[in-house]
């Protein structure tokens, strides 16, 4: 099949006069990109699968045993691990949510005909192309107590963002919204800009109210492309390590890839690790489909 | 139920002047067709009594009222578009459904059966109630459009074009249902539409908009029979209205550069001062006939067999003149025929203005 796709080489060209066949410019371009996933991809990913059934720990000089599946029974029972699960749905949640909320208002807002509109577009895009360890380090210093800005301008005082252990995670998952709400309201824009104006003003002659509209109208035709930006984000979300372990240090903010980090390079359970993640990719995974069964739903409608 | 007035519209886009000083009167339940070519600046006054463009000047009025302020939801207007405008991701029942279901109208959802379920039966689409609109034709989704126009019972009904996307004989059919349509609710109509055989068809008065400007208003006998200028005599018509330069000369027409004759009898206003004056010539082609006593020789150009009829390209010299005949008429092309016209059925136009001579002064 591939070899009928293919063209042939024009035999005047630069390649075909090195002696270079299609098959071998192919190959050419496609070899070191397999080789580099196998290398840094797919080896580990089977090797840790390996590591997942030892006890094997990498500070220690001792041969791995194989213990089946002792570490997964370990680790499904451990109350600790399951409430680090919980902050990290808990923090999923306020994130997608908010920055759902957050992008597809201002895509909302974006959406007409205003001044300036592609350079506003670009700066509210900028955020979204920092680096996380950069965000987290100023946003450290915004929420600081004593000297933030944040506290200066909403006047609270010296009120403690991220050393309340009630509030700490709520902090990291405000920077989130920040940080990647840009990222919602650009596939939002695209989704918006897409439905066709003559619908609106069908709508507009048919007397129906802006809610009326909003709900009937945009929303339907918009969801699609929403549900992929939301798919896009509790991948994200869920597997937070940067932003949350740069802000804050406290136990409620410990997110499962925190623990994951703990349990991998502090205390050296590799093998114990591994599970772990292995654990938190399956639950990816199967996040993931219900939302893209949703999503195939929702197109289909 | 709705009396419409466009005063002295003016609209500009940019650069691009879409109408001036146009003024328009509907009167209630009158099926108005709007003929104008396509850039004619149709769909503009259209989008304008609908609310959906603002104009720059002039009033419009509806039932007496002037709209200037109000949003396309307070004039109660219904629009049908060329491109449908169906809700997508919708069934046909949902569509139907959607410019009664809001929740300021109040209306029962037993009433919005019954409504729905009425105007299913009036454009025969109760079998497709329940499919999404994505998996229509065209012509049933403008049978669709034009039922979610219909169900609300608006005061006005404006389309534009709706008819212009089908295929023939689906224009042909859904031609007679909308004028059966508009007749059974004796609503006003504002129909668009660039195909002058549409206009002729279903409205109860014509508008020909030439550039951004009414050139005529009438009903179809009117502007068929009596254009207002050589314009509307060359737009309206299939084949058009043939238009030839020449001169009266003492009662009869001289062809100037054809030297050609014919009897003209335009009455009282053929007096001294239209003798010897540069005019236009229209005769439309069904009252030009072959006759062997003829007076002016032709050769047969071109023979198009339409059935019914033949439609005849004469040529006289280098000058092409159309002519429909009956079918059983045996011609052959470059053959040698004497043709002559109706005198009584001749329209003059003056050749610098392009005016008809009966509608000037």
């Amino acid at each position: 099949m591939a070899t009928a796709v293919m063209t042939t080489l024009d035999p005047k060209s630069r390649s075909a006069a090195r002696g270079m066949s299609d098959l071998s410019i192919r190959n050419l371009f496609i070899i070191p990109t397999i080789v580099f996933l196998i290398v840094f991809n797919i080896f580990p990913l089977l090797y840790s699968l390996g590591y997942s059934f030892t006890d094997f720990r990498a500070s220690s000089p001792a041969a791995a045993n194989f213990v089946g599946l002792q570490n997964y029974r370990e680790l499904l029972n451990d109350p600790f691990i399951w409430s680090n699960f919980a902050i990290t749905a808990k923090y999923v949640i306020v994130s997608v949510v908010g920055q759902v909320i957050v992008g597809f208002g201002v895509a909302l807002l974006l959406n007409r005909d205003i001044p300036l509109k592609g350079l506003l577009t670009t700066l509210l895009l900028l955020p979204m192309m920092l680096s996380m360890a950069v965000v987290g380090l100023f946003w450290k210093l915004l929420y600081d107590p004593s000297f933030g800005i944040i506290n200066y301008t909403l006047g609270l005082g010296s009120f403690e963002w991220l050393s309340n252990p009630d509030m700490a995670l709520y902090a990291v998952a405000i920077t989130d919204i920040w940080m990647w709400s840009p990222f919602v309201m650009l596939l939002s824009l695209a989704g918006l800009s897409a439905v066709p104006k003559h619908l609106y003003e069908a709508a507009a002659i048919d007397r129906a109210g802006s809610f009326y509209t909003f709900f009937r109208i945009t929303l339907p035709l918009v969801a699609p492309i929403l549900m992929i930006a939301i798919i896009f984000r509790t991948m994200e979300a869920f597997k937070t390590f940067d932003l949350a372990y740069i802000l804050t240090s406290q136990p409620t903010t410990e997110v499962i890839s925190i623990r994951l980090y703990k349990m991998a390079f502090q205390e050296w359970q590799t093998g114990r690790s591994c599970a772990l993640a292995y654990i938190v990719l399956i639950m990816i995974l199967a996040i993931t489909n219900i939302y893209v069964k949703y999503l195939n739903k929702v197109k289909e409608r | 139920m709705a009396h419409i007035q466009l005063k002295n519209i003016s609209k500009t886009f940019g650069n691009h002047t879409a109408l001036t000083g146009l003024n328009l009167d509907i009167a209630d339940g009158e099926f108005f067709v709007l003929l104008g070519e396509t850039g004619a600046g149709k769909t503009t006054t259209l989008r304008m009594i609908a609310g959906l463009e603002k104009p720059d000047e002039g009033q419009i009025l509806i039932d007496g009222a002037d709209v200037a302020d109000w949003g396309a939801a307070e004039r109660d207007v219904a629009l049908v578009l060329q491109q449908y405008s169906l809700y997508p991701r919708y069934t046909v029942r949902e569509n139907l459904e959607f410019p009664l279901k809001p929740k300021i109208r109040r209306i029962e959802p037993d009433e919005i059966k019954t409504r729905v379920d009425r105007v299913a039966k009036t454009l025969r689409i109760e079998h497709l109630l329940d499919r999404k609109t994505d998996r229509l034709s065209g012509g049933e989704m403008q049978r669709v459009s034009i039922g979610r126009a219909i169900v609300r019972k608006p005061r006005v009904f404006l389309m534009d074009e709706p008819l212009s996307a089908l295929d023939a004989k689906l224009r042909e059919a859904l031609r007679t249902e909308l004028k059966n349509i508009q007749m059974n609710l004796g609503q006003t109509f504002l129909f668009v539409t660039h195909d002058q055989i549409e206009a002729m068809s279903m409205g109860d008065k014509v508008g020909v908009l030439n550039h951004g400007r009414i050139v005529q208003t009438g009903t179809p006998y009117e502007i068929y029979n009596n254009p207002r200028d050589t314009y509307v005599a060359s737009f309206v018509g299939s084949p058009p209205m043939n238009l030839i330069d020449g001169k009266l000369v003492n009662g009869r027409a001289v062809m100037a550069p054809l030297n050609f004759e014919l009897p003209f009898a335009g009455g009282a206003r053929t007096s001294g001062e239209t003798d010897g004056r540069p005019l236009v010539f229209g005769i439309r082609p069904e009252d030009l006939y072959l006759e062997s006593g003829a007076p002016v020789e032709a050769r047969v150009h071109d023979v198009e067999n339409h059935g019914v009829e033949k439609i005849l390209t004469l040529r006289v010299g280098d000058t092409m003149l159309r002519a429909t005949v009956p079918a059983r008429t045996d011609v052959e092309i470059e053959q040698p025929v004497r043709f002559a016209w109706d005198p009584d059925k001749v329209v003059l136009f003056d050749k610098g203005t392009g005016v008809s001579l009966r509608h000037a002064g």
